[in-house]
């Protein structure tokens, strides 16, 4: 579960200039839940996202994860809760350490302990884990992650972000830096994983079919503020061409245009 | 000469253990080594002679090795204060290292009791232990040899295991990325403090040796044994190349050993090239530079 309440952040811009990118945003979303997260550039989807998982600090408000306030949180401690990727595939893995190695530091979350990590029964484990990504990792366990490609790499971090069962997931165009093929591969695994973990989980997209189809829940941001929210029937009857109108509308100016939205 | 060359490769050798592990495993350009070093020198220094010096013949016994730990100690706790420093303050890695190392000038001074150097009364209590050790079986400097291969071999079992463990292996990705260890729930600031002590404390080590090796503790001892040690580290991975820990650590041990070699020809030989011993700070330079070219050139081939 996931509860943002009335929070605010904000950037310096350098001597006494601020720049306030969300104000006052609340958003609450229930246990095994899937939001779709969609809006233009610089709509605060992804600081959003970065004030959940405590890379960004709020201003004001709370946050609160399982019901608790992890508000005062630093980054690796509301990790417990967090499983995360973004859109850079090289961001959630150690490229100069094996698939293995990083499985073995993603499987469990908190301090770590004087154990062997990649004891043969954990790599028996995750060859099978691997094997169900369907990438042909199995058999490159103690190859250094830096050799493979991008949609390996990030079929790698998913799993890695849902391994040691976290209760929220966070994705941040995650298979927008993807070929088309991957993406389809990554975007399927991430239904597959949320569905097994029973995971509440956040997507920000900027592929409007797909933010559809993934998720019982869409939510439009635009300039720090949510000016959609649909779920249920009346999200069922949406298709992209409406969310587009929608987007019109609520921004309520003649000039936007659907590439605003779409990249 | 050869048992020479090898003695002082190894000994120096866990000195760029520790460089290996900030410089390669943490990526934290640490220049506290050249504090960490002279301090274990002199901990180690001043606990062996006390400790020979004592009545009790199992305290007697025993002084290098607790020497060794002293100096193990005193290495870490000048780690300590670089991370503390760098982690508190914000200091960019550098910064805090030059702090420190500028710092503990002082404070081996203190330990050294006021004085530059300290001469150990027994000439050289390492090769005596040793020569003890080995019970004569082998002639004083192979047993000698034979002891520092024994520590080394021990110390690269340990750090070998060290890095399969838990704890090694998010060290080892706190260096590639933090943020992977961050998402592990993991305190990376923490993490990061025990890896720059281990990282100086090994230097701290191997100053104790270099003091009982050599039957003296001398407070400028740390000078120029960063570049000695970087040196070391990138001889070892012009040599052999591999991504496994195991062999990333035992290249150190190569590396010093090539080290110490070349810097012996040119102390013995180099006057053939109008060398002196002036110039093999210039060649350390040098050896740094050219060691990074190859790899350079080296990988544009690949």
């Amino acid at each position: 579960m996931i509860r943002v309440h009335d929070i605010v952040v904000s950037f310096n811009l350098g001597v006494g200039q601020e720049h306030t990118v969300l104000e006052n945003l609340s958003l609450e979303v229930e246990r095994g839940q899937t939001v779709s997260i969609i809006g233009s550039n610089g709509a605060g989807k992804s600081t959003l996202l970065n004030a959940i998982a405590g890379t960004v600090p709020v201003r004001g408000g709370k946050i609160f994860l399982d019901d608790s306030d992890v508000t005062p949180l630093p980054e690796w401690e509301r990790a417990m809760y967090v499983g995360r990727v973004r859109q850079d595939p090289m961001a959630g893995t150690a490229g100069d350490m094996t698939v293995l190695d990083n499985l073995a530091l993603a499987s469990r979350k908190g301090p770590r302990r004087f154990r062997i990590a990649t004891p043969p029964k954990f790599a028996r484990e995750m060859a099978d884990r691997v094997a169900e990504l369907g990438m042909g990792l199995e058999d490159r366990l103690r190859e250094n992650v830096s050799r493979l490609s991008g949609g390996q790499r990030q079929a790698l971090t998913l799993l890695m972000a849902v391994l040691s069962r976290p209760s929220v997931l966070l994705l941040d165009e995650h298979t927008a830096a993807l070929d088309p093929a991957n993406a389809e591969i990554v975007g399927e695994l991430t239904r597959r994983f949320i569905a097994e973990f029973n995971l509440t989980a956040l997507i920000v997209t900027h592929d409007m079919k797909r933010a559809l189809d993934q998720a019982g829940r869409v939510v439009m941001m635009h300039e720090g503020e949510i000016i959609a929210d649909l779920s249920g029937a009346e999200k069922e009857k949406m298709d992209v061409a409406g969310l587009v109108r929608l987007f019109k509308k609520a921004r309520g100016s003649e000039y936007a245009e659907d590439r605003d939205l779409l990249t | 000469m050869v048992e020479g060359i090898l003695v002082e490769g190894l000994i120096y050798s866990i000195l760029a253990l520790g460089v290996f592990v900030s410089f390669r495993v943490l990526d934290f350009p640490d220049l506290t080594v050249e504090g960490s070093f002279p301090a274990g020198a002199a901990a180690g220094a001043v606990v062996a002679q006390a400790a020979s010096l004592s009545p009790n013949a199992f305290v007697k016994a025993l002084a290098v090795p607790a020497g060794m730990l002293a100096g193990f100690i005193a290495g870490g706790a000048a780690g300590f204060v670089t991370a503390t420093v760098h982690h508190r303050l914000k200091v960019p890695p550098l910064l805090a290292g030059i702090v420190t190392m500028t710092g503990f000038y002082s404070i081996n001074l203190r330990i050294l009791g006021g004085k530059p150097n300290l001469p150990l009364i027994t000439n050289n209590p390492m090769l005596k232990l040793a020569r003890s050790f080995m019970g004569g079986i082998l002639p004083s400097e192979w047993s000698l040899l034979a002891s520092c291969i024994l520590i080394c071999f021990l110390l690269f079992g340990l750090l070998d295991l060290f890095f399969h463990t838990e704890i090694g292996i998010a060290m080892g990705a706190l260096g590639d990325n933090e943020n992977a260890v961050i998402q592990a729930g993991i305190q990376p600031n923490r993490l990061r403090t025990w890896g720059i002590m281990l990282a100086n404390a090994l230097p701290g080590l191997s100053g104790a040796m270099a003091a009982a090796y050599q039957g003296f503790a001398d407070v400028n001892l740390g000078q120029g044994v960063v570049a000695a040690g970087l040196a070391t580290v990138m001889l070892g991975e012009l040599v052999v190349h591999s991504q496994f820990i195991g062999l990333q650590l035992a290249r150190v041990f190569l590396g010093s050993i090539i080290f110490r070699a070349l810097m012996y020809a040119a102390r013995s030989w180099g006057y053939v090239a109008g060398i002196t011993p002036n110039d093999l700070r210039l060649l350390t330079a040098l050896l740094i530079i050219a060691s990074v070219a190859i790899s350079r050139y080296g990988r544009k081939q690949r």
